[in-house]
């Protein structure tokens, strides 16, 4: 590395970087979660199951008042904030229940869901990419290219449904197994816990329905950027030189291949939260997407307004981690 | 840009030569020709979606059965003669109602294409071309759309606007102008420092002519790549939409509503072609549609091989 000096010089603008970037972002935020806020309250009417109560009128009305409705949005939405401020995100107006405790609650099958998810297509997408370039135009190389074709069509829901066909349902149906090798419910069997076989079968499906579209564009990335470094002219100065193809390969190749993959996944993980919503869904897995789901049937205002939170701050940390990595990875690209 | 005396007397010269014009712009279109009808998976794709909109849209012709006619005598049953795609448990011919169904299918993909790549020329070129408000504006705008899951917007915007066809071309077309206009601003932002803009402006013609006549042209392949890419989008956000029940409702139709409703053959493997037909047409479109875009893309790159 290069003087003392100049490295802190460097430290220090890559951390007024971040000040600066999360500065900004609150402001969106808050103009975001207003327009969320907006958004619900105009759509949905909470009181909608008091219709058919006896005294309707009257029933709705006070419900109304209980729930702050009769006064303006913005006013709503101000009561909502300065909570928020003081670390209150209110009580769902569906179940009752406090939004801090059920977001925690849901926020944890959804980690577990995105932690996997995101080790497996990287493995995957990687040696797939580095795969189809070292081999290019080989029998593997159109094999892969086709398969990926396929999967960046696949929409996620339908992925999901094809899967618990064929590897749930068919095996029990058709050849009588006892149980399926793979289940298409929940994270764990009834009385289960913890990291186990039976934690993996339940895993298996739900992780790649929410995958397949990652592993299909990250792979066909990663071997666009990786035959880019292997045609560089350092490369063929490494071949020229008489180092061995394994080396130019993992050595030379590989690691500068990865730095554009990085901001890609990065920026796409906002992308997973949408696929996290259908593969829930589909799954019955009660994370954050189901959450999300049963919350705006009802248009529930003070659980989507946590949910959204949340995700925006995963999505605004993501795409800040993309910024950096590329500095971080690749020290000719320096923030400025 | 101020120290260049001799510029207008070589674009002069260049304007003089108007024979010179029309088989340049001639030979352009004839070497996008040449690109695109070499890359054979893009004219796979090609004929794969017009055979599927003249086969969705002519299906009052084609589709062998009248459209949701049911036959509540014959049990539901998979593939045969009679009935190529089988029949649901109304004991209506899939392959009609998959005809049918893809008719509003098509119908979103098409028009959010049409509509947000019209939409984000518009602005993009704008926003490019003056910067200023209207390029901070849409920056502001993508910024703000981009931390909200797209998910979650079209969820409440669906249910607003009511779950029709047409509220779903409105808001898919509102979300994806935003991302066309992002990629023209970047071209313009580029196109517009280049010599050939220069000349333009030095010989006098107006914003509106360079924006139009000289950088827009320039655009028109990412203009392209992103519109058929458009479709897959809107396709699979709608069927998506609509599966997880956020979206049209039964009597309405579409290759979304067609799996919704062929759930329970997930739990009963006699029925999985209820699934895999339907399916099939969603994910043909898509591939049809990414060739298509993918040929566009070596077509239009004036470095391509071909």
């Amino acid at each position: 590395m290069s003087a003392g000096g100049s490295s802190d010089d460097g430290d220090a603008a890559v951390l007024t970087y971040i000040l600066r970037r999360v500065l900004y972002s609150v402001p969106v935020l808050i103009i975001a979660s207003f327009l969320v806020f907006w958004g619900i309250r105009t759509t949905y009417d909470p009181t909608a199951k008091y219709r058919t109560s006896k005294d309707a009128a009257r029933v709705i009305a006070e419900k109304r008042k209980e729930l702050g409705l009769d006064r303006p949005i913005l006013a709503q939405w101000w009561t909502w904030f300065t909570g928020f401020l003081h670390g209150n995100l209110g009580t769902s107006e569906r179940t009752g229940d406090k939004v801090s405790h059920m977001l925690t609650h849901a926020l944890w099958p959804s980690l577990q869901l995105m932690f996997w998810g995101l080790i497996i297509a990287l493995v995957l997408a990687i040696a797939v990419g580095v795969y189809s370039a070292v081999k290019q135009y080989s029998a593997g190389d159109y094999a892969f290219t086709g398969i990926s074709y396929v999967g960046i069509a696949m929409p996620t829901f339908l992925f999901g449904l094809l899967s618990i066909s064929l590897l749930v349902t068919l095996p029990v149906t058709k050849f009588h197994l006892n149980q399926p090798i793979f289940y298409s419910v929940g994270l764990h069997s009834e009385g289960q816990s913890g990291f186990n076989l039976d934690y993996l079968r339940h895993l298996a499906l739900p992780v790649a329905a929410l995958t397949v579209q990652s592993v299909a564009v990250w792979s066909r990335f990663q071997r666009a950027s990786m035959l880019d470094i292997l045609n560089a002219d350092y490369v063929r100065t490494a071949r020229a030189k008489g180092v061995p193809q394994r080396k130019v390969i993992f050595k030379h190749a590989f690691r500068n291949a990865l730095i554009p993959l990085v901001t890609v996944v990065a920026l796409d993980t906002a992308f997973l939260v949408g696929g996290l919503v259908i593969t829930e869904q589909i799954f019955s897995i009660a994370g954050m997407g189901r959450l999300f789901l049963d919350s705006l049937q009802f248009g529930d205002a003070p659980v989507l307004l946590g949910w959204f939170l949340i995700v925006a701050l995963f999505v605004i940390t993501f795409n800040l981690f993309a910024d950096l990595a590329y500095g971080w990875l690749d020290p000719r690209i320096r923030v400025s | 840009m101020t120290t260049a005396p001799p510029l207008p007397s070589v674009v002069d010269a260049e304007l003089e030569l108007p024979p010179g014009v029309e088989p340049v712009a001639r030979s352009n279109w004839e070497l996008f020709r040449r690109r695109f009808f070499r890359h054979k998976l893009a004219v796979v794709g090609l004929v794969l979606l017009v055979f599927l909109i003249v086969v969705c849209f002519g299906a009052h012709w084609i589709a062998p059965y009248p459209k949701n006619k049911t036959n509540l005598l014959i049990t539901p049953g998979g593939p045969s003669a009679k009935h190529w795609f089988g029949t649901n448990a109304l004991g209506q011919d899939m392959l009609t109602q998959i005809l049918y169904a893809g008719q509003i299918s098509l119908k979103i993909g098409l028009a959010v294409a049409f509509f947000s790549t019209v939409a984000g020329v518009f602005v993009g070129a704008l926003a490019g071309f003056y910067a200023g408000w209207i390029d901070q504006g849409l920056s502001r705008l993508t910024d703000l759309f981009l931390i909200v899951p797209e998910i979650a917007i079209l969820g409440v915007a669906i249910k607003r606007l009511g779950a029709t066809d047409n509220s779903f071309i409105i808001v898919l077309a509102a979300l994806g102008w935003m991302y066309i206009a992002r990629v023209v601003r970047g071209q313009v932002l580029s196109l517009k420092e280049k010599e050939f803009v220069e000349a333009a402006r030095a010989s006098g013609a107006s914003s509106r002519r360079i924006i139009v006549r000289h950088i827009l042209p320039n655009c028109i392949g990412p203009i392209m790549v992103n519109a058929t890419l458009a479709i897959a989008a809107a396709v699979i956000a709608e069927s998506t939409l609509t599966y997880l029940g956020l979206g049209l409702q039964p009597p309405a139709t579409s290759w979304g509503i067609l799996l919704n409703q062929a759930e329970s053959a997930v739990t009963a493997t006699s029925t999985f072609y209820l699934v895999a037909f339907p399916g099939l047409a969603l994910i043909l479109t898509v591939l049809a549609v990414n060739f298509l875009g993918d040929g566009l893309r070596d077509a239009f790159d004036p470095q391509s091989p071909h």
